[in-house]
């Protein structure tokens, strides 16, 4: 897949040739820069591959939409609207009646632990709850897909591990999937169904590690931590061989 | 709001400057002519400020005869220029700055031509305002919209252009419609921009309408300090500057509450 750049084609990814099945749970982990993040916008519309294709279901993605709704790690949240005129957005969007989405946003802000919160603006909250309004915003919509970019990446250990608890829970049993990118091992054991290593840039997949544990999972029992010790080494490897390129690439320009 | 030490210190300058001044000239420093002491001010913006004939209930009420003093007439008279011309400058402004920004084709047509007026001083414009339009009203209010138009056109041009294109992506993302997305989030997201070019704006049109009163209009707070300078009422002239001064304050003081209630979502603006 190569992508059209500032200055010209840029080729972020190849070789990627990657089957998510209905209701999955898939994460992307790999280094920064390995283009995940790329994939994944690919995925939304933002981008426009200029070689290769998307496909979401049997349709070729074409643009943005609301069946692969996504959560931002900046929340991307509209700060000039309140908790619940955020939540409403998507559904207003769709053209719901009025009453319908009063009880919708309702809903999803109790699912979140919003309740109460819905006249607060987004600067009046904390970045958890921030990202906790970000997940009803989406969810509430009820995409098919959901797209998630290291939605936790900018959240403390503890309010991480929240999250991660209440993403698992408005998740399972809805039969929706999920492609969470990050570069945290761990929380792709505590969270995936497959772990989706990436190669360096140009960013292909490395290798696909099935996490088979039943959850809730517990990060301290030992399969976690043999998946954990697997995946460091697969990650591992990718940046080291990254950072043999970059001396390579500094050696030449020197020489 | 300040704690009342603060507000104390805040006073010391102005008072001692003011004390100075009426101790210089009852020392006779300055010639009254040339600098009249802070209460022959004082007494003449009373005069300034007090109606011209007695009351009588048969021809006006009470509170038209109160307004009726000169000092009155004329605040009213330079408020309605000024709210009149800029309302006129920023409703072309405003709309014409949003197609700027949204579209590259209106800017790159309209830019040019806009950058070759924008440096000329609205105040330069008063010979061709006064052919166009005569004296009084209409040429004051001509060049109080054309000052206050480029401020507003070019901070609304900068909003539209510089909203985040990670709310845009997510607008999209849920699902909205070009439309649902320029009055949803470009408007909103540009609206600290485009009243920071109001502030700017309404400041302008208050210089231009001081301005054009001296020249072009026989009227208002610019005229009547221009008019007691040719009787040498210098007492006069710094009321009439004086109410300028308190005047504008009030005006940016209105706008400032206007800002701190429409982006009372915003980070920073006190509510």
């Amino acid at each position: 897949m190569a992508f059209a750049g500032p200055e010209g084609e840029v080729r972020a990814l190849e070789r990627i040739d990657l089957d998510v099945a209905d209701g999955e749970f898939v994460c992307l982990l790999g280094p920064s820069g390995c283009g995940k993040s790329t994939l994944l916008n690919a995925v939304a519309g933002f981008v426009r591959p200029t070689a290769g294709r998307v496909l979401a279901g049997d349709r070729e993605v074409q643009g943005p939409g609301p069946d692969r709704a996504m959560v931002f790690q900046e929340y991307a949240l509209f700060p000039w609207m309140t908790v619940a005129e955020n939540v409403a957005f998507g559904l207003e969007a769709k053209g719901l009646a009025r009453p319908e989405i009063r009880r919708t946003v309702s809903e999803w802000l109790e699912k979140l632990h919003l309740g109460g919160f819905g006249d607060r603006f987004p600067k009046d909250l904390s970045g958890g709850m921030r990202q906790r309004v970000a997940i009803a915003r989406v969810l509430a919509i009820a995409p098919p897909i959901l797209l998630m970019d290291e939605p936790f990446g900018a959240l403390d250990a503890l309010t991480r591990r929240n999250l991660q608890d209440e993403l698992l829970r408005v998740w399972s049993g809805s039969g929706r999937t999920v492609l969470f990118v990050t570069h945290g091992i761990e929380e792709s054991v505590y969270l995936a169904d497959r772990v989706v290593v990436m190669t360096h840039r140009p960013g292909a997949v490395k290798e696909v590690v099935p996490v088979a544990l039943p959850r809730p999972r517990d990060p301290s029992a030992q399969d976690f931590n043999a998946l954990k010790r697997r995946l460091s080494e697969l990650v591992m490897e990718e940046q080291a061989r990254h950072e043999l390129d970059e001396l390579g690439v500094a050696g030449r320009g020197a020489a | 709001m300040a704690r009342p030490g603060r507000l104390l210190w805040s006073l010391v300058v102005p008072v001692a400057v003011v004390a100075g001044w009426e101790v210089a000239c009852r020392a006779g420093i300055f010639s009254p002519l040339v600098l009249p002491s802070p209460l022959q001010v004082l007494r003449r913006w009373g005069a300034y400020a007090s109606p011209l004939s007695p009351f009588d209930p048969s021809r006006e009420s009470y509170l038209a005869w109160l307004a009726s003093g000169e000092l009155w007439q004329d605040a009213l008279g330079s408020l309605y220029r000024v709210s009149v011309g800029f309302a006129i400058g920023a409703a072309l402004a405003i709309p014409l700055g949003l197609v700027m920004g949204a579209s590259g084709l209106a800017h790159a047509v309209l830019n040019p031509f806009l950058q070759v007026l924008r440096p000329i001083p609205p105040i330069a414009f008063i010979p061709l305002a006064i052919l166009w339009f005569g004296l009084g009203n209409p040429p004051a209010i001509f060049l109080i919209a054309l000052g206050a138009f480029f401020p507003v056109l070019v901070n609304t041009v900068a909003g539209v252009r510089n909203v985040d294109a990670i709310y845009l992506r997510a607008a999209r993302n849920l699902g909205a419609s070009d439309l649902t997305v320029f009055l949803r989030v470009i408007l909103p997201a540009a609206t600290p921009y485009i009243l920071a070019g109001v502030r700017i704006g309404i400041g302008i049109a208050f210089i231009v309408v001081i301005v054009a009163e001296m020249t072009a209009v026989n009227r208002g707070l610019g005229y009547r300090i221009l008019e007691a300078r040719e009787y040498f009422w210098s007492d006069k002239i710094i009321a009439g500057m004086v109410t300028i001064g308190l005047l504008g304050l009030a005006i940016d003081w209105l706008v400032g509450r206007l800002n701190a209630r429409l982006l009372r979502w915003h980070r920073g603006v006190e509510g």
